[in-house]
């Protein structure tokens, strides 16, 4: 327990004082959203259909772009190695770090979500289950995120790789996210879309902390 | 098991065996791909809906199967090469992804070109295609990330896990048509029941099928080799 307070506290205090990095995130997501208005046209209706999934591709770029630090900046400074030979499970240590990366960037992805999605017209009925999926779905990239940035550490333009392996995988989280909101915008009930995102969830925290940690063995081995 | 894993490990053990059933292979790849052509092309009917057009069939369906076949391949492999460090087991996985990927855009861009007449549309945003597109990027991202290191260990490594995550999507790729109401047709060869397709159309398809699988196996040992003499290449080069 104190293993896990320490770690979260020490990596959450690491992105407070850089202070930029989860910044530079949240303002991708604004201006990448910004851009369909202005390439698809600004007709209220047409934005009003695709604006599920505007906000969720917004959502899975931004969240891309961030991910290549979960793991690098230990891994350039030698703390990696600590934290991989010290007592306690690697597992639990992969996971606190998924913890602080969601609360650095899904966290805010989903808090401003809501706001692109009114500039975006999007139906009233449709928000709960737009900060649903996104409060079930922006945790999961921050899980296989993980696996991604394990398996391009210390590869060459690992920034490009990692969106290349990851974004494939991405694409059931997409789908029911996009699901759920349609689904909430038409006045049908999302259970079923959110229920898929929630086994999804369960399903990334048993086997993602995992898979990482066998490659980040590998990395230090 | 173990026993037999290693057993088949050893790369001058591999040569010896590979080289002399390596002409006979590739022999019978070219026999039979050319005998399903003239099945094919010349001694079958025309589909009585389709037309000519469904002979695209005889390269399409052999060729997404080997897309599977060969991902399902490298995943077993990768996962030896994990399991018991077997280095031919990863040289295997490496050597099939291209060969994977080809047989990928073969099945694509066939069934592109059989999905114009047929349906009147060039591609369509269903399960199973899009499925398959995914497979094919998971075959470029695997190349991409075991080429992407400097230390060729690593990325052995690191592409075996990927190989390992990434095989979620083969059964996704396989239900695809039973599980979502799709354009594609559902599978007509694997049935519990006979298949659903007419002998004089299932001979040149099933031949088409071996041959692909005879062509996959050669240039499975041919890219072996070239493999372990890149790393036999490789280590004279830091002798010096």
């Amino acid at each position: 327990m104190n293993c896990i307070k320490t770690i979260i506290g020490r990596d959450l205090s690491l992105v407070m004082r850089q202070g930029s990095d989860a910044f530079v995130v949240l303002i991708f997501f604004v201006v990448t959203v910004t851009l369909f208005p202005l390439g698809v046209g600004p007709d209220p209706l047409i934005l009003q259909n695709l604006a599920s999934g505007i906000v969720w591709i917004g959502a899975l770029l931004a969240a891309m772009l961030s991910l290549d630090r979960l793991f690098q900046l230990d891994y350039d400074d030698g703390s990696l190695e600590l934290l991989i030979l010290s007592p306690y499970p690697l597992e639990l240590v992969v996971l606190c770090k998924c913890l602080v990366h969601w609360l650095t960037t899904g966290l805010p992805i989903m808090l401003m979500s809501p706001l692109l999605a009114l500039m975006l017209n999007m139906k009233s009925t449709a928000y709960l289950s737009l900060i649903g999926s996104m409060a079930l779905g922006t945790p999961i990239i921050s899980l296989l995120g993980a696996v991604g940035a394990a398996l391009v550490l210390g590869s060459r333009r690992s920034g490009v790789l990692i969106t290349l392996l990851i974004i494939p995988l991405t694409i059931p989280i997409l789908l029911f996210g996009v699901a759920a909101i349609q689904a909430g915008s038409e006045g049908y009930s999302a259970s079923a879309p959110l229920m898929f995102l929630g086994a999804l969830l369960f399903f990334s925290i048993a086997l993602c902390p995992w898979i990482t940690a066998i490659s980040l063995k590998q990395v230090v081995s | 098991m173990p026993n037999i894993v290693h057993k088949f490990a050893n790369p001058a053990r591999f040569m010896r065996m590979a080289d002399p059933v390596l002409p006979w292979l590739s022999l019978g790849a070219v026999v039979s791909i050319t005998l399903a052509l003239y099945f094919g092309i010349f001694a079958s009917p025309a589909d009585y809906q389709q037309g000519e057009t469904v002979r695209i069939m005889y390269v399409h369906v052999p060729a997404a199967w080997m897309a599977l076949f060969t991902y399902t391949t490298m995943a077993l492999a990768s996962g030896a090469f994990l399991i018991w460090k077997h280095p031919l087991a990863d040289l295997s996985a490496q050597a099939a992804a291209p060969v994977g990927a080809a047989f990928t855009a073969i099945a694509l861009i066939t069934g592109s070109l059989w999905g114009q007449p047929m349906w009147g549309t060039w591609w369509v945003w269903d399960a199973r295609l899009t499925s398959v597109l995914i497979l094919f990027f998971l075959y470029l991202g695997y190349m991409a990330l075991v080429n992407g290191f400097d230390d060729p260990e690593r990325g052995s490594k690191m592409g075996a896990i990927l190989a390992l995550v990434g095989f979620v999507n083969v059964p996704i790729i396989k239900f695809s048509v039973d599980w979502w109401n799709t354009l594609h047709q559902p599978a007509s060869i694997s049935r519990l029941d006979a298949p659903a397709v007419d002998p004089s159309m299932l001979l040149p398809l099933l031949l088409m099928a071996v041959g692909f699988k005879l062509f996959f196996i050669s240039i499975l040992i041919l890219r072996i080799k070239m493999h372990l003499l890149k790393k036999r290449i490789r280590s004279i080069q830091m002798i010096d």
